[in-house]
């Protein structure tokens, strides 16, 4: 032991001792926090707020399949039967009549407050003549059927206002008075839970709750070959959730399992492993606390990015065992001309990977920005363990395996490999024109790309959608108010603009609270349009004049509109138990200090729009109001935000190259030298572009950062041709390093290209052939 | 009251083939029903007078029905009010000034089974007709009547009687009788004949 080593040790043990404490501490994530930026747009907000616990994201859809139809049926009657009675679930509807009567009885009840058309000029003596001759030529009608009974009461036809504002959507087709798929091979069900879709556990027990329910009921039934199909954004989430989580565990042993085999192999010493773990041990805990001190939480992606820098951690200890420890030092002293021989050229490419990787820390997209602290705390750590820690834990007679052959027949290759150089270049710049030529394709600006939902799940999802005519909410508008009453005022000012556009043909339709619930003034308004019950009559006596329907037969209208004068307005209470409760409660959400309106919109399902709303009309139409409305494309908004991120990723990673660039510059001091150093870097980037491009991948926000780890890797492989030259290339030992150290990180990233998780797939895919070509590359075109 | 459609099928090949089997055998639903299956497509005007007990006269709409095997019924109403019904497969879909309401059949299990049973005759689905109606067919193949009970109890406190009267593979009208008395009495004439 050395003076040296106390203080090392002690500042060592100290930071992990502190960082275990902070760990313990941390907070980690995996809601959508990662992809919210740091000042959302109010657009984004609502983005964010609805994909988190918008009513949408609260949708389960369930199919049932086998049996026959009837057994479908009475599946699903019983399932939704059970469920029903789960608190867990807000609303389980497969077209069973549960809330028809209540929502008929509330809607008859409060026609007067809800309707519309009911206005002063409506009651005058031509408005009644008008409104009744029209109810009296609907009973010529095939409509006229379900009216008939109503005439006395309402003769006006307020009742049959409501049920066609309220009948807008397709509805799923009833076999056996339950909702069926087109072909009717599948029984339906929709089910909301009551949890936020962002509440990844309680989707999940929600999930396990229909399923249980399921088996169930199907035991009961004896419906042995029934199957049970569920899908919705809880369902994907959970799903991905789960294979994220299982990936990474599994592909993470893979590769330690690998790289174990291979530091064993190349070790030939359990004590070297261990400690060649060390930094790889120490990277990983920086990395997290730096991130928690630094962000408040932790997020999974960046967990789970972790396991991706073994690979590179682990380089350090490599280059330190084998080029410093020619077999036969006894101690510390002893090795260290070793260490200084090499360390500085693993000093440079540490900065220059920090450098990559610094310049994430201003990405707007806090994913990105925990990347990047999360990689440079971790390099500065591992580094760090590895220079002064580790050669003190080496014990007295430490020695690895001989590789001096190995390096030996290395160099003979390394030779032979240099008369390659010219189609290097010309490989290179074929990437380059690959690239160029197919420059419009080669970025995939859709969030979706990062989606885990395996092909044949969303086939699923939308066949269940289509027949379900569930909503895909994609383009909504949304208004606010300081309260309830002022949202909804607002709500209605803008439904107003949207009924002329439905009426135009531009939207199918819109949903709004204000439909269920109107504002207070309005109904107040409404209420006051109702003239006393002998004014009423004397007007009915004229209005009726010449139409086969005598106002003496009327009694009960008036006696109805009677009591609706003296009706208090209908207020969120009065609709529990009915079904439009939850419409209100999904559409009206109250803030921290206001309130928000949602107005979902209904492309049209024919004419000129067809099945695609023009964003520019709807939103110049409803920003023309005083309800200061925002247009929102759900889709649209996600996709600008992901791009907005990716292009930021680009800048700043061009950055980085050039940060990288004035690092070398500034220390090697020869643009010949620099531009050595990154050719093979800039070569091996460009040709693993290239391979995607070729192989029909787009790429996304995580090939760049797949990228940048190409470039903080093979950084260190350029370095150390590039530091040998002037002792006429490096040592055997040194190749030798080289190449174990690139095994490793093949072995690490390699790994992650079989993931079936994109965004896994993406750095494994990048990752594992870009350091394999950096290697080959920098050995290629080093000068002998 | 409502009825559903109607449709009149002039098939002057059908007619020739109908009329002497009916002229030669006894006259059969069977028969009746394979006549009119034969009927592809068909088109008639029709007049249509509702009497109800709320109204102190009786409504009348017009317009034209249209038929085309196996599953599509249309009603255009042209008087008083313009108004056009489709019936194809389980799909009823209304549109009435600027509304266009669509209901699936099924959803309306009472009316469903009136309509389509108007639907069922045409097409000559004896199958389709007595799951919900016993029949009785009564005169002859020039001058036939066709009478409809509904099965269903719920649908009975609706309809109490439909009157299906015709010639040959041809309808010419349509009476039906509601439980609350009100009643409802279409004439269709083929449009050939009509204009």
């Amino acid at each position: 032991m050395t003076r040296r080593l106390l203080p090392a040790l002690l500042a060592w043990l100290a930071f992990v001792g502190l960082s275990v404490a902070v760990v313990s501490q941390t907070r980690f994530t995996s809601d959508l926090s990662a992809f919210l930026p740091a000042s959302p747009t109010a657009e984004q907000q609502v983005l964010v707020d609805q994909l988190r616990d918008g009513m949408v994201s609260r949708l389960l859809l369930i199919g049932i399949e086998g049996g026959d139809a009837t057994m479908r049926a009475a599946l699903s009657r019983e399932l939704a039967r059970q469920l029903r009675a789960d608190p867990a679930f807000g609303v389980v509807a497969n077209g069973e009549p549960v809330h028809r009567e209540r929502d008929q009885a509330l809607l008859f009840g409060n026609r007067y407050l809800l309707s519309p058309a009911v206005t002063p000029q409506r009651f005058s003596v031509e408005g009644l003549h008008a409104a009744i001759s029209e109810s009296v030529d609907l009973l010529a009608s095939p409509l006229g059927m379900l009216t008939k009974s109503l005439l006395p009461r309402d003769p006006t036809g307020e009742m049959m206002q409501l049920l066609e504002r309220l009948d807008g959507d397709a509805r799923p087709a009833l076999v056996d008075g339950t909702w069926a798929s087109r072909d009717g091979q599948r029984a339906l069900l929709l089910a909301q839970t009551r949890a936020a879709g962002s509440d990844l556990d309680a989707q999940q027990e929600a999930i396990a709750k229909v399923r249980e329910a399921f088996t169930t009921v199907a035991q009961a039934q004896q419906a042995g070959d029934a199957r049970l199909l569920l899908s919705g954004p809880g369902v994907f989430a959970v799903a991905s959730r789960a294979t994220i989580q299982d990936e990474v565990l599994r592909l993470t042993l893979v590769s330690i399992t690998l790289i174990v085999t291979l530091l064993l192999f190349i070790y030939r010493s359990a004590t070297a492993l261990l400690l060649g773990l060390l930094p790889v041990v120490c990277g990983a805990l920086a990395g997290v606390v730096a991130v928690s001190l630094g962000f408040g939480v932790v997020h999974g992606i960046t967990l789970g990015f972790g396991t991706t820098l073994i690979g590179e951690a682990v380089d350090y200890a490599i280059y330190l065992f084998v080029q410093s420890a020619p077999a036969g030092e006894r101690n510390e002293a002893e090795r260290r001309p070793g260490i200084a021989a090499f360390w500085p050229t693993i000093q440079l490419g540490v900065l220059t990977s920090i450098c990559g990787f610094a310049t994430l820390l201003f990405s707007g997209f806090p994913g990105l920005a925990q990347l990047g602290l999360y990689s440079v705390a971790g390099l500065v750590a591992a580094v760090a363990t590895t220079r002064f820690v580790l050669p003190h834990l080496l014990p007295s007679g430490f020695a690895i395996r001989d590789v001096g052959p190995l390096g030996v027949q290395l160099q003979h290759l390394l030779v032979n490999a240099r008369h390659l150089r010219w189609g290097i270049v010309a490989l290179a710049l074929a990437a380059a024109a690959v690239i160029h030529v197919n420059r419009d394709r080669v970025w995939n600006r859709e969030l979706a790309a990062l989606s885990p939902v395996p092909a044949a799940d969303q086939a699923l999802d939308l066949a269940l959608r289509s027949d379900l005519g569930a909503p895909d909410v994609r383009h909504l508008v949304v208004v606010s108010g300081r309260d309830a009453e002022s949202a909804l005022q607002a709500a209605e000012a803008v439904g107003t603009r949207l009924q002329q556009l439905a009426n135009e043909g531009a939207i199918g339709g819109f949903e709004s609270p204000a439909l269920y619930l109107p504002s207070q003034a309005t109904q107040l308004a409404r209420r006051a349009s109702l003239p006393e019950p002998p004014e009423l009559g004397r007007r009915l006596e004229l209005a009726t004049t010449g139409l086969p329907l005598p106002a003496a037969r009327l009694g009960p209208f008036v006696s109805d509109v009677a009591a609706a004068r003296e009706r208090a307005p209908l207020t969120r209470a009065d609709l529990d138990g009915t079904s439009f409760a939850l419409a209100v409660d999904s559409l009206l959400i109250p803030q921290r200090d206001h309130w928000i309106a949602l107005l979902p919109l209904r492309a049209p399902s024919d004419g000129p729009f067809a099945h695609a709303i023009d964003p520019n009309r709807v939103r110049t139409a409803v920003e023309a109001t005083d309800a200061r409305a925002l247009f929102i494309d759900l889709k649209g908004e996600s996709d600008r935000l992901y791009s907005g991120y990716l292009n930021e990723a680009l800048l700043l990673a061009l950055a980085g190259v050039a940060a990288i660039v004035a690092l070398l510059g500034l220390v090697l001091r020869s643009a010949a030298r620099v531009l050595r150093v990154l050719a093979p870097l800039v070569a091996a980037v460009l040709v693993v572009v290239a391979g995607l491009v070729l192989a029909g991948v787009t790429l996304t926000i995580l090939h760049l950062v797949g990228l940048l780890l190409i470039v903080a890797v093979g950084s260190n492989y350029a370095l150390f041709f590039d530091g040998s030259e002037s002792s006429g290339g490096p040592t055997p030992r040194t190749l030798a390093s080289m190449l174990f150290a690139n095994l490793t990180t093949v072995a690490g990233f390699g790994v992650l290209a079989f993931s079936s998780v994109p965004v896994l797939q993406a750095i494994g895919g990048t990752v594992g052939p870009g350091a394999i070509l950096a290697l080959l590359f920098a050995a290629v075109l080093s000068r002998p | 009251m409502r009825r559903a459609g109607l449709i009149p099928l002039l098939c002057a090949v059908a007619l020739a083939i109908a009329a002497p089997l009916a002229a030669a055998e006894a006259w059969s639903l069977e028969q009746l029903m394979h006549a009119l299956g034969k009927q592809r497509s068909g088109r008639a005007h029709f007049v249509e007078r509702k009497h109800l007990a709320i109204l102190d006269a009786p409504v009348e709409s017009s317009g034209e029905l249209r038929f085309r095997a196996p599953d599509r019924l249309e009603k255009i109403t042209l008087e008083p009010r313009p108004e056009s019904l489709v019936l194809e497969g389980n799909t009823l879909t209304v549109v009435r000034g600027e509304r266009r309401h669509v209901v699936q059949l099924s959803d309306y299990r009472e009316i469903a089974a009136f309509i389509d049973s108007i639907r069922a005759t045409l097409a000559g689905d004896r199958a389709a007709l007595e799951r919900t109606y016993a029949t009785s067919l009564a005169g002859t193949p020039q001058s036939w009547t066709l009478t409809l009970l509904p099965r269903d109890p719920k649908m009975a406190e609706v309809v109490l009687r439909i009157t299906i009267s015709g010639s040959h593979a041809q309808l010419d009208g349509i009476e039906i009788l509601q439980a609350d008395g009100d009643s409802s009495v279409m004439e269709i004439v083929p449009e050939r004949v009509a204009r």
